[in-house]
């Protein structure tokens, strides 16, 4: 198995006070969301439709898809199919060329990161500029995307100022949020305002309308798509749900758990192309199709990209998005990736505590943490785990399958610790990597329970 | 065979066997005993405004002097004055310029604050996003409780394009830091009509 995750992490935490700083800020989000939660006494109701509606979409969808297509069609959207991000890029690429255009712009959408469309299209010279803020600096960086709700969640203020001093010509060591914004609006507004063609992403894609509903707070996603005389919208085929009135469940869920606002500023049902305008839709698959062929991962496919996941997951708030080198990272990135590449990603089911905090917030109630722990029996089954892992492993399963042999052990461990403990803490044992090792007790659990448990009890 | 027989028929073998849609229950969800109230509070939470005003009079007053100031004032509201139906052909470029714009909503959503407008009640699509500043009517009586009543009374596919806006543009990107005014409108007011 490669480590690429715990390698990638290593040099994120290198930087103590940063780490710090990301799982503060995630945490915080994580605690609005909790509040916006709980203003609603019928939230756990609303998760339980959620997670049915989707459900049952997942039982029928291929109706549906087909109900929504005709539907667009007959709304005078032109709808394209995709096997796989190559087919995606090449149907964008088609479209451009078509129209000889030049100026795109890309208002968030995590499937054409998935899917690599800004570097396919620059191999051709196409530069395609992406509106949401957060896209932009990362974008100016050269970086990608660290949260596919919070996209440049892991940079301070510093970072944005040196960004767009070099890019934009800002004032050098200014780091006013609000003087930034500015900027980036100025700079924005021209791209807008000159843009032939806009792609965004889709939200939410209704089967009974064959409209769609695309959600944002800065609006990005509508100045582009109602400036331009083209609109390409691309969508996951998991987006779409059966009816309108299902919306009313969704959005309620979705903002609130995504940062804990009631609703995002703007959620736009795109229904037809306004007159002149070309509108398109890409449905696409990439691996769709054969996670919901897995009955246990399945699941996966109901997620709405609230990104609640991320700001909960313990590992994810310390090691930073980029340490999981794919487009989705946190927790439902770890379960969505290795059924893409299972060897390229199969270190990342492994980046979890399996707390269980995922799921625990999950709006759609996907049940992350099994999944988790499912796809490393996965993985290991199909050897792509590595050595030193298969043979700690192999020795535990060993250890804990002889009970007197594991007490005994436990003993000779613990007076190890405590009388030698540079045997624990030194560089060949990876738990001491970057943590302390706690100290050692003195008796074990089990001799305290057999003194203490059994009195304590009466 | 093509990519969508493809991915369909993939879709149709994998697919799980079928199992019913759940009932929405109208009487589980939330309701307030002030959606008025309830509807300012959390507007004014996440940075819009609103007044409550008797009738259009006052509104009118200030429109008059928005349109004698000289800026670039479109106006959608019937009520208030001549409708500024060029807007409907107008370039991006032209409407960059657009200092200030006063649109009616049908309908305002107690629990997030959130008016819904329709295609032809923005003029064009690009009006309430690309003006400076949005002014939206609505009335009392047109404040729902949630989302669920929301979508009931609004038919989203009676027009080409439609909206729920909640409050002005912002953007939290750089270091959580709140700012207004990220693409869209700067500022959001609604006037919420007895
Ligand atoms: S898995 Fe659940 S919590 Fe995570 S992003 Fe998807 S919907 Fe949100």
């Amino acid at each position: 198995m490669k480590t690429t995750h715990s390698k990638l992490a290593e040099k994120f935490i290198a930087d103590e006070p940063r780490t710090d700083w990301h799982d503060e800020t995630l945490w915080f989000v994580r605690e609005k969301r909790d509040k916006a939660a709980h203003g609603l006494p019928e939230w756990e109701q609303l998760r339980e439709w959620a997670s049915q509606i989707k459900n049952h979409t997942l039982s029928n969808l291929s109706d549906y898809l087909k109900e929504f297509e005709e539907k667009a069609k007959a709304n005078g959207i032109i709808v394209h199919w995709a096997e796989n991000g190559a087919e995606h890029n090449k149907i964008i690429h088609g479209i451009i060329q078509r129209h000889k255009i030049q100026k795109i712009v890309k208002s968030k959408s995590m499937l054409t990161e998935e899917c690599h469309l800004n570097e396919y299209l620059q191999q051709y010279n196409i530069e395609v500029v992406d509106t949401d803020l957060g896209e932009r600096i990362v974008q100016f960086r050269k970086e990608p995307p660290s949260h596919i709700v919070l996209p440049a969640i892991h940079l301070k203020k510093e970072d944005v100022s040196a960004t767009f001093h070099e890019h934009l010509g800002t004032e050098k060591g200014n780091n006013d949020p609000q003087y930034l914004t500015e900027a980036a609006r100025q700079h924005l507004r021209d791209k807008f305002v000159q843009s032939e063609l806009a792609i965004t992403g889709v939200n939410f894609a209704v089967a009974e309308t064959g409209g769609f509903v695309v959600c944002t707070n800065e609006g990005n996603a509508d100045m582009g798509a109602h400036t331009a005389a083209i609109h390409i919208a691309c969508m996951g085929f998991e987006k779409i749900i059966p009816k309108a009135e299902h919306l009313g469940v969704f959005l309620r869920l979705l903002a609130r758990s995504a940062t804990g606002q009631p609703i995002t500023t703007y959620s736009s049902h795109f229904q037809k192309p306004r007159p002149g305008q070309e509108m398109h839709i890409v449905i696409v698959d990439n691996g769709r199709s054969k996670q919901l062929s897995r009955e246990d991962f399945r699941n996966s496919l109901k997620c709405i990209r609230c990104a609640a996941c991320f700001n909960t997951c313990p590992v994810y708030r310390r090691s930073g998005g980029h340490s999981y080198h794919t487009a989705v990272a946190g927790p439902i990135g770890s379960i969505l990736n290795p059924n893409l590449d299972m060897k390229a990603n199969a270190d990342l089911p492994f980046a979890s505590t399996l707390c269980g905090s995922c799921t625990n917030v999950c709006p759609v109630k996907i049940n992350i943490h099994e999944q988790l722990w499912k796809w490393r029996q996965v993985i290991a089954a199909e050897g792509y785990t590595d050595a030193t892992k298969k043979i700690g492993m192999n020795a535990m399963a060993f250890l804990f399958s002889k009970p007197s042999l594991y007490r005994f052990a436990g003993k000779w461990g613990r007076w190890m610790m405590r009388i030698f403990p540079f045997v624990t803490n030194n560089k060949l044992n990876i738990w001491y990597k970057q943590r302390e090792m706690p100290e050692s007790p003195k008796e074990s659990f089990r001799d305290w329970y057999l003194k203490n448990g059994k009195i304590n009890r009466n | 065979m093509s990519a969508r027989e493809n991915i369909l028929n993939a879709i149709a073998t994998n697919q799980p066997s079928l199992v019913p849609l759940p009932v929405i229950e109208r009487n589980a969800v939330i309701d307030y005993e002030d959606r008025y109230a309830q509807f300012k509070t959390v507007l004014e939470s996440i940075g819009g405004k609103v007044k409550l005003i008797q009738n259009l009079t006052e509104l009118k007053k200030q429109f008059i002097a928005d349109k004698a100031s000289g800026n670039f004032v479109i106006n959608a509201v019937a009520d208030l004055g001549e409708l500024d139906n060029q807007v409907a052909s107008m370039q991006a470029s032209d409407m960059e310029k657009v200092e200030k714009t006063y649109i009616k909503a049908t309908l305002g959503v107690a629990e997030n604050g959130a008016v819904w407008v329709y295609e032809s009640q923005m003029q064009n699509r690009l009006l309430p996003f690309i003006c400076q500043h949005l002014i939206i009517v609505i009335d009392k009586k047109d404040i729902v409780a949630t989302m669920h009543q929301a979508y009931e009374s609004i038919d989203v596919a009676k027009e080409g394009f439609g909206a729920f806006i909640a409050g002005p543009s912002k953007t939290a990107d750089i270091e959580q830091s709140l700012v207004i005014g990220a693409h869209g409108a700067r500022s959001a007011t609604v006037y919420v009509v007895e």
